[in-house]
């Protein structure tokens, strides 16, 4: 089904009775020439693209919950392409460029909205920084700009400017950057790729590798054994989990990142804004909740739920950067669990074993990631070459010393 | 969480760091022909399970002590407290014998 404008109107004079689920629940074929493992983003875009951009055929995405439980529909929904490496800025923005056509492509409403993405500074260093940051994007062919503190007085004008210890002096903005409705990423990616004859297998959790003379040739399920040519993995928090069934140990460890909606308010945050002193980023949803969040837990986790020091932390963060929030109250919250990478940054990557194919270390940034990542892991499983603007992303890069650490923390994944 | 300190009984996690899987306490030598991907590993790989884990917490805002922690990454139960201090020793009394 395909959905418009026109569309709408004559289901409207038909009582909306024609509107049909947006993906087929079907069974699982005893083989596929591509299965992708985990239905989250990454995943179901993989999916879309090797269907739609890179001609494969008899592909299946294995899902062992339902389509976006994950951190697909767990996150705080902002895409930004403002980082500073080279290795990861190149890659960003072409997700980022990927976003601003996707609805089209996908034909579904994601959403994609371009409000603004602001990263408060707080000192001379901190601008130096930032103005750095600004023309590394800016090389890579995104948008930047540098604004002193009148100007973010302008966008914002309620926030903690003249504070004693951490006054704002400015921010650098994407203006490109912003939000998309988070499970409608999940749910577009998986009426497209559906459209296309992809398999979308929900409720089918892969429990083994069958591997023989060092190729995998297909995946053990609790819905039976299925047959591949060529299976790539993309789970996120689940990926050391996961690749032990091959007997792989991986450069990740699994942390849980908490978020945070208060009640419905008057518009108040029209864009993205981050501090830049404390842990606590915020925008607004179209119903008038804050959503926001701030640092993962920072011990390992796979329980999908926080606990109270973080909760009090981000509290606190946003009550120092605006403290007109202080009566708003926290509706609900929760917990997703992000694989961070020893260097921050992910890998797109073939690993040891013939035709198994591994996408991770997404670490809690990954939702921007998602078209470039499906993208760029649909032509390593198509090509098996990487693709040119996930070049760095390599399995080895730690072994050989070409970490791509934009915090420069070192081996520690929990202050990546 | 509550952490409880086999000197100082029940404390808040919130005053202690968190460092990682306590296999970094079994540094590899320097002096080994595979020192190179030996180093490679510790420093890097991670078992990462969703079971039951073993790992380091500093007591930062305390007695800065280093613990052993032996906690349920699902469930976050802890079940083992121990000194790294006494657990190290234990590792170098077994490697002689
Ligand atoms: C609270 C929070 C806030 C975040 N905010 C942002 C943000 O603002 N911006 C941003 O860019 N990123 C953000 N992220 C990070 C982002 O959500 C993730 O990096 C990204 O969603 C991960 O990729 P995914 O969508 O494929 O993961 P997921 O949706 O987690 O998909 C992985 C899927 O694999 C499935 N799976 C696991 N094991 C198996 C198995 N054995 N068999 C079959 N299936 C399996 C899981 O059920 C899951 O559905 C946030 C994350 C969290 C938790």
């Amino acid at each position: 089904m395909r959905y418009s404008a026109f569309r709408i109107a004559i289901e409207a004079l038909k009582g909306h009775k024609g509107w049909k689920p947006v993906w087929r629940k079907p069974e699982p074929k005893p083989d596929y020439d591509i299965i992708i493992i985990g239905g989250g983003g990454h995943g179901l875009a993989t999916a879309h693209y090797l269907a739609s951009k890179f001609n494969q055929k008899r592909i299946a995405v294995l899902e062992k919950g339902w389509i976006g439980g994950g951190n697909v529909g767990r996150n705080t929904t902002i895409i930004r392409s403002n980082y500073l490496l080279h290795g990861n800025e190149g890659f960003y923005e072409f997700s980022l460029k990927l976003w601003e056509g996707l609805e089209q492509d996908v034909n579904y409403n994601a959403m994609v909205s371009q409000r603004g993405v602001l990263n408060l500074y707080h000192s001379d260093p901190q601008r130096d920084a930032y103005a750095r940051r600004g023309n590394a994007m800016i090389l890579n062919g995104a948008d930047a700009k540098l604004l002193d503190s009148a100007a973010v007085r302008k966008m914002y004008p309620f926030l903690n400017f003249d504070d004693a210890r951490f006054p704002i002096q400015g921010g650098l903005l994407q203006p490109r950057g912003g939000t998309v409705r988070h499970d409608a990423v999940a749910w577009g990616y998986a009426h497209a790729a559906d459209k296309n004859g992809v398999d979308i297998i929900e409720n089918c959790e892969v429990t083994g590798f069958k591997i023989e003379q060092g190729r995998c040739i297909g995946v053990e399920t609790t819905r039976g054994y299925i047959g591949a040519t060529k299976v790539g993995v993309a789970v996120a928090g689940n990926s050391s989990r996961v690749m032990a069934m091959a007997g792989m140990q991986l450069p990740l460890e699994s942390h849980v990142l908490q978020a945070f909606v208060s009640e419905g308010l008057k518009p108040l945050i029209d864009g993205v804004i981050t501090y830049g002193a404390g842990h606590f980023y915020v925008s607004q949803s179209d119903k008038g909740g804050l959503v926001f969040g701030g640092d993962i837990d920072g011990y390992n986790s796979y329980a999908q739920r926080g606990n109270l020091p973080v909760i009090e932390d981000v509290c606190e963060g946003g009550m120092s950067l605006m403290p007109n929030i202080g009566k708003a109250r926290i509706l609900r919250m929760w917990g997703g669990i992000v694989d961070m990478s020893m260097d921050g940054s992910p890998i797109i990557d073939k690993t040891h074993i013939e035709g198994l194919y591994f996408n991770g270390g997404w670490c809690y940034g990954g939702f921007k990631a998602t078209p470039a990542s499906g993208y760029a892991f649909a032509h390593l499983i198509t090509t098996d070459m990487p693709h040119k603007t996930a070049q760095a992303y390599r399995m080895d890069r730690f072994a050989r010393g070409l970490m791509i650490d934009e915090k420069g923390q070192g081996a520690q994944p929990n202050l990546h | 969480m509550i952490i409880n300190h086999p000197l100082l009984g029940p404390r808040d996690s919130s005053e202690f760091s968190y460092l990682g899987d306590a296999a970094l306490l079994n540094r590899p030598s320097a002096k080994s022909e595979t020192a190179t991907d030996d180093f490679y590993r510790y420093q890097y790989l991670r078992d990462n399970p969703p079971g039951e884990h073993r790992e380091l917490w500093y007591h930062e805002h305390g007695d800065r002590s280093w613990l052993v922690i032996t906690r349920n990454m699902t469930t976050h139960a802890i079940t083992k407290v121990e000194l790294a201090r006494d657990v190290k020793r234990a590792m170098i009394e077994a490697s002689k014998s």
